[in-house]
């Protein structure tokens, strides 16, 4: 597993950033940032709003010079060789601004003539798909329509690397739906992917491998099966109390004993505790013994995780000290980082439940 | 505190529901609130546009005064100077500029001033109302500022009608502003009621034009495209009044403000041809009450025109897509210099008698011949007001520059740099398509402007040689616009954030070369000024050192603004 992740040879590695740092004035918007994406990936790059996500992507479009540490691109330097590496990718910004007087049509082919061409099948049908009308002036578009344009700019083009900085923000879920199957289909032809977002769903359902970042740094990296408290699943339920009494203690506190289940909490009638997706089935049994009332599941958001996971490591650790070198970073830190947080959250909820109630 | 203030509003509108207001059943409710509500948006718009028509009214007054002779208005003897001028007046250029040759029947300062100005002064108020109508009512509605309004203790036909009401008050204002000043400060043959005819002239056209707008504001969802509507159909009875004066004057009745002029105050004093004028703006503003009933809130008459579904080969090129944003404000600024150069233009044939009395000028204008040489001759005196007026043209010219040149910084802060540098296209080709067309946009602007300072000159003076000689002039100037792009090259590469100083390089130019003569300023002021280093073609002779120092200051100046750019960090949102 260690020797898996560990050994990526140059070759395979689309992008490798290594130490950035980019202030704007008094702000540290990326503070020490390392990441990794290899060859025909699909990475997510997990984040909070003000992360450094969008930070990080200009600076590997050449947009903006870091201060210090290093970044390559397809094997080549993303400031000196801005224009070369970028008639092989494509972006797309999280704000899509157009020319007010340009139609939609008119900036998709722009965009996408000025990279170095477009395929006109493909653009036919990805604006078909996307369902834009490619008619309209740009002063007339919504949010959804503007992403669109990027995005159908983007993906039409032959790029071996497609940025992607939260290019669904405004689409509807339907549009959303489209979205994913593209990147999907973009990673069978072997492109890579570099996805910023801030929607855990999204990141969990076509990544292969997710970043966290967090105050400008990665905070953690792997595998979505590696970082499973990301998978899991948060259940709230109101149970029968008179029944299963085990001499005193509270009907649901079987759950605790079964595998998977962590922060289990309960008062009166009222259980709540997350599952791994993997024990989700034997823990939902066991609840049905238990005279289930109401049901209400949903998956951790992102601000949950964030707090609970990487808010105690960094305060704990300070800066400098989580980066424990560049050539095991991935697994190591993953690990760590689960221990940590598995013991944070026995303190976290304690804390929790003695404050409030 | 903002308890406070947001308290108010919903006061108000519960007093009026509690006061018995049916919103449903009558349309123009809420109209007076929206009334006062306009007049305050506009508390500084409105008396600014009104002022600005008095003034270039009264700058009308003094020409007219230079150019009619006072003597005319007591006795009808005509002297033989004025009726060289009246002469001049008559010229079919002169005549599409002013107004019908009818006027010179009565040769007076006063019936000049009407001939002279109620054609730019209707074009003024004009473009007054229809701006405020277009303001307060789809441009609201684009921004959803009327969709809150109406969802309120609001008729339907409650914006429409405030608009009108604001646009009205204006032009009423003004016509009554001119009624007063026009007998105080008039040229002699002013008289009470004339004046009282010249403001409601102006005030009738004011009103036509709100009617139309009040129209186009219907026709299309966009404050844009309603205004731009608006002001081809002024532009239209401008051009239709134009024609017929130039001709036989029937098609001039096609115009409103041909109605305007064919009052003839100070000369016939008729009031009747001001009768078609409001009969049309009741009609046009009807017509807009009942093309509102026929749309939603937001949507217009007139279905929005599909645009290409895909980019032209130009457009995907560099210089082709700078081209298409900056083409407008090109075209704009043409035409606008083609009409100013030709303005001053067709003064070239006067300019000895209207300098007679004018001493201070005429000397600062010989003045701006080099080595204190006077020319005596009249042709030397209108090559030398020639140069003056050119300077004019090429500040003129350099505003354009520096707008233009200053267009990928808008470009830059709005976020639309950050996907095309994205793309093959270089920092060094993009900001330098923008910039080619800023120099070579702004070089055309200037021979546009010297085009028509030429043509109408040669025309007025006579003398066909003069428009070759002052194309020649205005490309001298060309090295100076290029040094004010270049410094704006040369900020927005170094200096993003302080790009707003290149405006400073016209404001200087003008300030020391044009008032500086005037004022008499020491000539050293100039030497910071690169229109100060131009020769003054085409009163003084050609020299070529200063035009190549020129180029060369403009070329290192732009190299240094493509470096710089090239080095820094692009400003994202």
């Amino acid at each position: 597993m260690t020797a898996a992740t560990t050994v990526t040879a140059p070759a395979t590695t689309a992008l490798s950033v290594s130490g950035l740092v980019k202030t704007f004035g008094a702000t540290r918007a990326l503070d020490g940032l390392d990441l990794q994406v290899a060859t025909g990936e699909v990475h997510g790059f997990l984040g909070p709003n003000g992360a450094g996500k969008s930070t990080t992507l200009r600076i590997l479009l050449g947009l903006l010079r870091a201060d210090t540490g290093t970044a390559r691109l397809l094997g080549a330097d993303p400031w000196d060789d801005a224009v070369a590496l970028h008639r092989r990718l494509a972006y797309v910004p999280g704000d899509v601004e157009l020319w007010p007087g340009l139609t939609g049509g008119e900036a998709i082919d722009l965009l996408a003539r000025l990279r170095g061409g477009i395929d006109a099948a493909r653009r036919a049908e990805l604006v078909e798909r996307f369902d834009l009308d490619p008619t309209k002036k740009g002063r007339t578009y919504s949010k959804g329509n503007r992403q669109k344009v990027a995005l159908i700019a983007a993906l039409a083009s032959d790029a071996e690397l497609l940025l992607l900085d939260e290019p669904t923000a405004g689409l509807d879920p339907l549009m959303e739906v489209v979205f994913q199957d593209l990147v999907l289909q973009a990673r069978n032809e072997g492109r890579t992917v570099l996805l910023s977002s801030h929607i855990l769903s999204q990141v969990e359902k076509v990544c292969d491998r997710v970043s966290i970042v967090r105050l400008g740094r990665v905070v953690q990296s792997g595998t979505l099966s590696e970082m499973r408290h990301l998978t899991r699943t948060t259940i709230e339920a109101e149970i029968d109390p008179t029944r299963h009494r085990e001499g005193g203690a509270h009907p649901a506190s079987g759950l605790a004993r079964l595998p998977g289940v962590h922060d289990l909490r309960t008062e009166g009638a009222r259980v709540r505790f997350s599952v791994d997706g993997a024990h989700l089935e034997a823990a939902v049994r066991h609840l049905g013994d238990l005279g289930v009332r109401s049901l209400n599941s949903h998956p951790p958001t992102l601000e949950e995780l964030m707090l609970r996971h990487y808010g105690d490591e960094l305060a704990a650790t300070g800066h400098g000290t989580t980066t424990d070198g560049t050539t095991t970073p991935d697994v190591s830190r993953t690990d760590t980082a689960r221990t940590d947080a598995s013991a944070d959250l026995g303190r976290t909820d304690a804390g929790t439940e003695g404050g409030s109630r | 505190m903002s308890a406070v203030t947001d308290a108010a509003p919903r006061d108000e509108g519960l007093r009026r529901r509690e006061a018995g207001g049916t919103p449903g059943g009558n349309a123009l409710a809420g109209t007076g609130v929206l009334f006062r509500f306009a007049l305050r948006r506009d508390r500084l718009r409105l008396p600014a546009w009104v002022l600005a028509a008095l003034l270039v009214t009264l700058s009308g007054v003094r020409k007219a005064a230079d150019l009619a002779p006072d003597a005319a208005a007591l006795g009808h003897q005509v002297p033989p100077e004025a009726a060289d001028m009246s002469e001049t007046l008559r010229g079919p250029a002169m005549l599409a500029m002013t107004g019908p040759e009818h006027y010179l029947t009565h040769f007076t300062p006063a019936s000049v001033l009407s001939m002279l100005m109620i054609g730019y002064g209707a074009l003024l108020v004009g473009l007054m109302s229809v701006l405020t109508v277009v303001r307060h009512t789809r441009a609201d509605e684009e921004r959803g500022i009327a969709e809150l309004l109406r969802s309120g203790v609001v008729g339907r036909h409650a914006t429409l009608s405030a608009a009108l009401a604001a646009a009205a008050v204006a032009d009423v204002a003004l016509g009554a502003l001119f009624a007063l000043v026009l007998p105080a400060v008039g040229p002699a043959g002013v008289t009470g009621g004339g004046a009282l005819l010249y403001g409601a002239a102006h005030a009738a056209v004011g009103l036509v034009f709100a009617g139309v707008a009040a129209v186009t504001v219907q026709l299309s969802a966009h404050a844009r495209a309603a205004g731009g509507m608006a002001l081809a159909v002024l532009g239209a009875a401008y051009a239709l009044r134009a024609a017929g004066d130039v001709g036989s004057g029937t098609v001039s009745w096609l115009s409103p403000i041909g109605w305007a002029q064919r009052t003839y105050p100070f000369v016939d004093d008729r009031w009747w041809p001001l009768l078609p004028a409001l009969a049309l703006a009741l009609a046009t503003a009807a017509a807009g009450y009942v093309l509102s009933t026929r749309r939603d809130v937001g949507a217009g008459v007139l279905a929005a025109r599909p645009g290409r579904p895909g980019a032209s080969a130009a457009l995907a090129r560099p210089l082709g897509f700078a081209l298409r944003l900056h083409r407008g404000l090109l075209a704009g600024f043409c035409a606008a210099l083609l009409l100013l150069g030709a303005m001053y233009g067709s003064l070239f044939g006067g300019v000895d008698d209207m300098l007679k009395d004018l001493d201070d000028v005429r000397e600062a204008i010989t003045r701006g011949a080099p080595d204190g040489r006077r020319r005596g001759e009249g042709g030397s005196l209108v090559e030398a007001f020639a140069s003056t007026i050119m300077l004019v043209v090429a500040v003129v010219a350099s505003l354009h520059v520096v707008m233009a040149a200053l267009r990928p910084r808008a470009e830059e802060t709005a976020g639309r740099a950050e996907p095309l540098l994205a793309t093959g296209l270089s920092r060094t080709r993009w900001f330098g398509s923008h910039l080619a067309l800023a120099l070579g946009g702004g070089t055309v602007v200037l021979l546009a402007g010297s085009l028509g300072l030429g043509l109408a000159g040669s025309a007025s003076a006579g003398d066909s040689g003069l428009v070759w000689r002052l194309l020649g002039a205005g490309l001298g100037y060309a090295p100076a616009l290029w040094v004010t792009g270049g410094v704006a090259a040369l900020l927005f590469g170094w200096a993003p954030r302080a790009t707003a100083l290149a405006w400073a390089v016209p404001a200087y130019g003008f300030a020391v070369g044009y008032l500086g003569k005037l004022l008499d300023l020491p000539g050293r002021l100039n030497d910071l000024s690169p229109f100060g280093h131009v020769p003054q073609l085409p009163s003084a002779d050609m020299r070529w050192t200063p035009v190549v120092l020129l180029t060369l200051v403009a070329a290192v100046l732009v190299a240094a603004g493509l470096a710089g750019f090239r080095r820094r960090d692009l400003d994202t949102k």
